[in-house]
């Protein structure tokens, strides 16, 4: 006769049980939905009762799916071209010994500076190593540590090539990268939805996804501007943009005229990365504008620059663009202002926004964008559900239908099995997607495979006129190996797309997985015990499998 | 009950008695998919071949050569313009109404918020109460890395197999089963270039569940062969094998009946969304079921396998 230890109906029990319970909000899911968002008010869940809900992924609550790639590149070619106008002039210096000083290929991650006389080549490299140390390099756009030793510096013949080691590259990259994801998180915190995602994907992208939103257009408004804003000196103002700039100077478009154009110096008077707040606001004659101020030290160096340019214009430029160029009236010592131009009142509260989180350190590039609607994510649930309960419900008859009794402990156990996927999950808080759905309805058609494989070795022992009970050990214990080959097999296939799946797909793949592990665990103990318990208390004299 | 004993035949059926037509059967149509993928290639979607797609809906028919003159001197690329099967035609609660009609829009650039707000403009112009369901935009640089991805995954999911079986079985058997997975794979492929399906992210997941679900029929199938090789050591292997999928037989069309039919529901009833999805796993449950017996088996037959099954075997099977 089968042995019923205490032990084992306790842990059978206990694992029904608690799935049950975890997974039961998810059976009330508008109830449980609204207590969550609305805590204070009362609700008809009880709150003894677990409340977490199983997470819903774009697909089905509709949303914007959004993959960025942050352009670190630009950074650092912006580095080298802030470095060649610091070695050059100080180079230029040093003419008599050195001949002529040349930049070469300009693009790329490197410096490359040719020198007329090649025998004083030491000399130039010493000058440049000066700069090695130099902090200025990396202070302007953020604040991040930075080592000795930034940059390798080599020579060939009469040619030095200055890049940056390895190490630095990455620290660069991975500065980059954090600060970027610190400024989309504010950005898109100002929307004001719920529960965004942010997060940092292989070596430069970042996943943006926000639920709950109907258009990108708003999110790709805030996040395509680098928002980088500057305040720069003003050399001349012309209609055509052929300037002889100098090399610490340039061309800058208008935003408000696409014919005038404004020759600036390159280095500003103060920028963006100074300000301590920016508020939407009017300016005098009533129009959107944005009020904004400056830290303590930027105010002191904008008060000074504004006392001693009294009556010459000065320019507000935001991401390459002249927004407007006032002429300065009066001395400004308190650190604050205020930015026109031709806004709306939706641009200026924009602006302000993109201010207050500071400028992105790089360019992003959107990669891959995705918008659900929300009626459609509705109706995919609705559907899913639908398709769900009838496929587990053909299941159910035919199971029953083929093995009788057995079918009916092989039903009871797919139902817990559905139930157990579902709690597992609420806890470790994966998303639903509908592929992952249609994993679910996959799992039940899959899931009887486990007491299939038993119930059909069982029906060939009964052949064999074994005992009942040996016709039940010896079928559980032949059908093992090929339910652990069967079910290993289909969980690589399950482990692979996890690694190689993006969003939904990855849903699906968590599904498939849990729903192998849960058939496989229901139909070798729940089963079983439904069997070992009729087998005990029925004790029948023949077994119709 | 009703069914029982429906597979309870007693006879046995003679599986290898057409299995060099079938076979050259099966060669046939290998050689006929990989023609056919590469004479009309797969229908991509925009996951592989990059690009906007656009799921609208509205109450009135739309004018499709219409819209698509308006987009198509727009400067977007490539246009195509299709109905898709309204979803709610087979349900009752719903947002949208059963008489909404949804249209799938693709164009070939991406560009960002531009074409969105574009094609979003163009549309609304043309038809007033369009709604935008499902906006996707893949820009080329991911669709490139998702086909490589989607490749490799395939590729590996197919060596990893190979380990395993060889690990578990004996070469052999590891060549029959990758060799019936490559079968599946390939005729699953066919099947879509015939169809003008699409082919997108989705078909490459049921393309693993396929390999999944095909190797697990392989699995039990071969699990069987070892353990009548080790009791009837001097039955030809023709008969063995032969004997072995009778064996499983019933528990083969079990499975496969329970698969298909939580499948065949959603087909039907899950949307147009996982459509192509649940298609290609249907597919493949019939493809992986037929290759399994007729392909897996009839590989380990003509490569012949060692007899002297020892069971202190370090590779036995019951030892988990």
């Amino acid at each position: 006769m089968p042995q019923l230890s205490f032990f084992r109906i306790f842990f059978i029990a206990i694992v029904c049980f608690s799935s049950l319970l975890f997974a039961s909000p998810n059976f009330f899911y508008s109830t449980v939905d609204r207590k969550l968002n609305n805590p204070t008010q009362t609700s008809s869940w009880p709150d003894f009762l677990p409340s977490t809900l199983v997470k819903l992924g774009l697909d089905l609550r509709g949303g914007v799916y959004m993959l960025l790639e942050v352009k670190t590149d630009d950074v650092i070619r912006e580095k080298f071209d802030f470095l060649w106008t610091d070695v050059r002039s100080s180079l230029v210096k040093k003419r008599k010994e050195l001949g002529s000083i040349r930049r070469i290929d300009t693009s790329g991650d490197q410096l490359k500076i040719e020198i007329g006389n090649p025998e004083n080549i030491d000399f130039a490299i010493k000058e440049i190593d000066k700069f090695n140390s130099s902090t200025e390099l990396f202070s302007s756009r953020w604040s991040g540590s930075v080592q000795k030793d930034i940059l390798k510096i080599s020579s060939l013949e009469n040619m030095i090539t200055i890049t940056f080691s390895d190490e630095q590259k990455r620290t660069l990259e991975k500065q980059v990268i954090e600060q970027s994801l610190e400024i989309i998180r504010r950005r898109v915190d100002e929307t004001g939805t719920r529960e965004p995602t942010i997060q940092r994907q292989g070596r430069k992208r970042v996943l943006v996804q926000v639920p709950g939103l109907g258009s990108s257009e708003e999110l790709i408004a805030l996040l395509g501007k680098t928002a980088k804003l500057t305040f720069n000196e003003v050399v001349s103002i012309d209609s055509s943009s052929n300037f002889p700039a100098k090399l610490d100077e340039i061309v800058v478009g208008s935003e408000q005229n696409n014919d005038l154009f404004y020759l600036l110096k390159k280095r500003p008077v103060v920028s963006g990365e100074n300000l301590t707040n920016a508020q939407p606001s009017f300016d005098e004659n009533g129009l959107p504008a944005v009020s904004f101020n400056f830290n303590p030290s930027a105010a002191l160096k904008f008060g000074n620059y504004t006392k001693d340019n009294i009556g010459s214009p000065f320019a507000i430029v935001l991401d390459d663009v002249v927004i407007s160029a006032p002429t300065i009236r009066s001395h400004i010592p308190g650190g604050s202002g205020i930015i026109t131009g031709n806004f709306s009142v939706e641009e200026s509260n924009r602006l302000a926004i993109l201010l207050r989180s500071g400028a992105l350190p790089a360019e992003i590039e959107v990669l891959e964008l995705r918008t659900i609607g929300p009626e459609l994510g509705r109706d995919s649930i609705n559907a899913g559900k639908l398709a769900a309960l009838v496929g587990g419900l053909l299941v159910l008859t035919f199971m029953w239908l083929s093995y009788g009794l057995f079918g009916i402990f092989a039903n009871v156990a797919l139902m817990l099995n559905i139930i157990l996927v579902m709690a597992l999950l609420s806890i470790l808080g994966a998303t639903l997607t509908l592929p992952g759905i249609a994993g679910i309805v996959l799992t039940i058609g899959m899931a009887v495979d486990a007491n299939v494989l038993v119930f059909e070795r069982i029906k060939e022992e009964i052949k064999k006129n074994s005992t009942i009970y040996n016709s039940i050990k010896i079928g559980y214990e032949k059908a093992l190996s090929s339910i652990v080959d069967a079910n290993v097999t289909t969980m690589i296939a399950a482990i692979i797309l996890f690694f190689f799946g993006s969003g939904p797909i990855k849903g699906f793949s968590v599904t498939l997985g849990l729903g192998i592990i849960t058939s496989v665990f229901t139909a070798l103990l729940i089963t079983r015990l439904f069997i070992d318990l009729y087998m005990l208390f029925y004790k029948p004299k023949v077994l119709r499998v | 009950m009703l069914l029982r004993g429906l597979f309870n035949q007693s006879k046995e059926i003679q599986f290898f008695s057409f299995s060099n037509l079938l076979s050259y059967i099966s060669l046939g149509a290998i050689l006929v998919s990989i023609i056919l993928f590469f004479i009309l290639g797969l229908n991509y979607g925009i996951d592989f071949r990059g690009g906007t797609m656009f799921m609208v809906s509205s109450s009135e028919k739309i004018k499709v050569s219409d819209v698509r003159n308006t987009l198509t001197g727009s400067n977007l690329g490539d246009v195509s313009i299709s109905q898709a099967t309204n979803p709610l035609e087979t349900l009752s609660a719903g947002t949208l109404t059963s008489t909404d009609n949804i249209f799938i829009i693709k164009v070939e650039k991406t560009e960002g918020q531009n074409i969105e707000t574009k094609v979003k403009a163009l549309l609304l112009n043309k038809v007033p109460d369009i709604k935008f369901l499902q906006i996707e935009s893949v820009g080329s640089k991911v669709s490139s890395e998702l086909v490589r991805n989607g490749m490799l995954a395939v590729l590996f999911a197919v060596i990893s197999v190979l380990v395993y079986i060889w690990l578990r079985f004996e070469w052999q058997f590891a060549l029959g089963a990758v060799f019936a997975l490559i079968h599946d794979v390939i005729l699953t492929i066919g099947v879509f270039s015939i169809l003008r399906y699409e082919f997108n992210l989705s078909i490459i997941a049921a393309l693993l569940t396929i390999i999944g679900y095909s190797l697990n029929d392989t699995v039990v199938v071969f699990d069987r062969v070892r353990e009548n090789l080790r009791n009837f050591k001097s039955l030809p292997l023709l008969k063995v094998l032969n004997m072995s999928i009778n064996n499983t037989l019933s528990r083969t069309i079990m499975t496969s009946v329970t698969t298909l039919l939580a499948l065949f529901a959603l087909y039907f009833l899950g949307g147009d969304v996982i459509r192509g999805f649940t298609f290609a796993m249907i597919w493949g449950v019939l493809v992986g079921t037929y290759s399994s017996i007729f392909v897996a088996a009839k590989i380990l037959l003509i490569l012949d396998v060692k007899r002297n099954w020892d069971e202190k075997d370090s590779k036995a099977g019951t030892q988990f």
